[in-house]
């Protein structure tokens, strides 16, 4: 009997994932012994971290999208039929389309989504950079913006840790660019008592901003935001007037996880060696989905994938296990429009980033690129 | 009530063990408890100082064989 995988969410790890595997077990693939099918939501795939550059105008939008079909290796049986309930204790998974799939190794990838409804008055009030509709919308705000108090939120949990200080560095460079820094004001907020949860990368930003005369306001988690007034206030009691927020709203997990009943806020329970639900271990968890206490980022998506398709591939073809995941990370840091700097870490290895400069951020933008050859298990 | 929720934060640099309270506490109800676990002895002192200025409170903290433990009760 053939073999099915079924990965459920075709973002960067079930990308990731899929065309990896497939070239591990080509051979199976051929004489029909195992099938990977895909269920996704969109037949393309937006490269997130592009978005960072949309509202700086530093971007074109066409360059984040590409076809699915096409990033996909042909051999990868894909769907675009969302998943609306995952079964692991009957291994089924149903679609959308009243389609039932049953799988002998599932892979949940559906990754996290925004939630500024979360907190009152968010959504209305802020701008946000996170998917393409309000990056576009905080690009025509910034045009109009002529100087005053911006306030850039950070609110948890959320993907992609570095990017709050990432915009706020280059929202001052692009202020200045336009010649109203002397008018503006920034105020960057963060929920913990330093200006990142990564203590050398806050021990690094803590001069940054007092240089760039950037203010900050730490454990600073959002209660509201009156968008009426332009004021935003903290659980802590703190209550700050703006001009222009932007902010980078809570996250969930996918809704499918918690329909399934498979993880409070859409976080799948996850061994985080094994990267498997902890009592089911033909169902593996990998990228935002997971409830692991480390970063919610691309960078770990990818050495989870990693890891998965070793073990996934060494599962179908020997019946065993090839390897643990250790924790690691990487990360770049854009530290401004001309420099960057990275991070790298893992459950053993505490973060040590270096001095920024400006050909780390060129291998930032060279990524940029790179990341299709990623997605397609090149790299 | 429903049983204590415990956080195994040990070996999370980033986003970091108040990080991963911060988001745990958001989906608790008032009044229930959660336990989180960190090998950062920093969390000792920094759970129950932002626990304490927010509002909840510290049930308990202590040191493990290897970690650090806080217990905080959902209060507002
Ligand atoms: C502005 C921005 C900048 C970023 N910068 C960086 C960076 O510099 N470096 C870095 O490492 N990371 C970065 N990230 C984070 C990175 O993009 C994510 O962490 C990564 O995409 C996570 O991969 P994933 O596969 O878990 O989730 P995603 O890539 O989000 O994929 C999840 C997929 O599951 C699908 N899905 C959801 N529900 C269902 C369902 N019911 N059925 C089927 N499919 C479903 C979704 O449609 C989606 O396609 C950034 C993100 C943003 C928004």
């Amino acid at each position: 009997m053939s073999k099915k995988v079924l990965i459920v969410g075709g973002g960067l790890a079930g990308t990731i994932i899929a065309n990896g595997l497939i070239r591990h077990i080509g051979e199976e693939i051929r004489k029909g012994d195992v099938s990977i099918t895909m269920l996704g939501t969109s037949d393309t795939h937006m490269y997130q971290p592009g978005l960072l550059y949309i509202p700086f105008g530093k971007i074109r939008e066409r360059e984040l999208f590409r076809p699915q079909r096409k990033v996909l290796d042909k051999r990868v049986i894909f769907h675009i039929d969302p998943a609306t309930n995952i079964d692991v204790e009957n291994k089924k998974v149903t679609c959308n389309s009243g389609t039932v799939h049953d799988y002998d190794y599932l892979v949940i990838a559906t990754g996290s989504r925004l939630m500024p409804q979360n907190i009152p008055g968010l959504a209305e009030g802020a701008h946000w950079l996170y998917d393409l509709e309000g990056a576009r919308k905080m690009r025509d705000a910034l045009d109009k913006f002529e100087g005053g108090k911006i306030v850039v939120n950070v609110n948890a949990p959320h993907k992609c840790p570095v990017a709050p200080l990432e915009i706020t560095f280059m929202l001052k460079e692009y202020l200045e660019g336009k010649g109203l820094w002397d008018k503006t004001e920034i105020t960057y907020t963060y929920p913990i008592g330093r200006l990142h949860a990564l203590e050398p990368v806050a021990e690094w930003a803590k001069p940054a901003m007092d240089e760039a005369g950037i203010k900050y306001e730490t454990f600073f988690n959002t209660k509201e935001v009156d968008p009426a007034g332009k004021t935003i206030e903290s659980e802590e009691g703190v209550t700050l007037d703006y001009d222009f927020l932007v902010t980078i709203p809570p996250h969930n997990g996918a809704e499918v996880i918690t329909e399934s009943g498979l993880g409070d806020g859409g976080w799948v329970p996850t061994d985080r060696k094994k990267l498997t639900h902890p009592e089911h271990s033909d169902v593996f968890v990998c990228g935002d989905t997971t409830n692991i206490p480390i970063s919610k980022a691309g960078s770990t998506a990818h050495f989870e994938a990693d890891t998965v398709i070793d073990n996934l591939a060494s599962l179908l073809t020997e019946g065993r296990w090839a390897r643990d995941y250790d924790g690691k990370v990487f990360c770049f840091v854009e530290t401004g429009m001309k420099t960057g700097t990275y991070v790298w870490f893992n459950y053993e290895t505490p973060p040590n980033p270096g001095a920024p400069s400006q050909m780390i951020h060129w291998f930032k933008l060279a990524y940029n690129r790179l990341y299709w050859l990623s997605a397609r298990g090149l790299l | 009530m429903s049983e204590r929720k415990i956080i195994d934060a040990r070996g999370s640099f980033c986003p970091g063990p108040l990080m991963e309270l911060i988001a745990a506490l958001k989906l608790m109800e008032i009044g229930e408890e959660v336990e989180i676990w960190s090998t950062d002895q920093g969390t000792a002192k920094d759970v129950p100082e932002w626990a304490a200025k927010v509002g909840h409170e510290t049930v308990d903290s202590g040191e493990k064989e290897d970690h650090w433990f806080v217990v905080v009760k959902k209060t507002k």
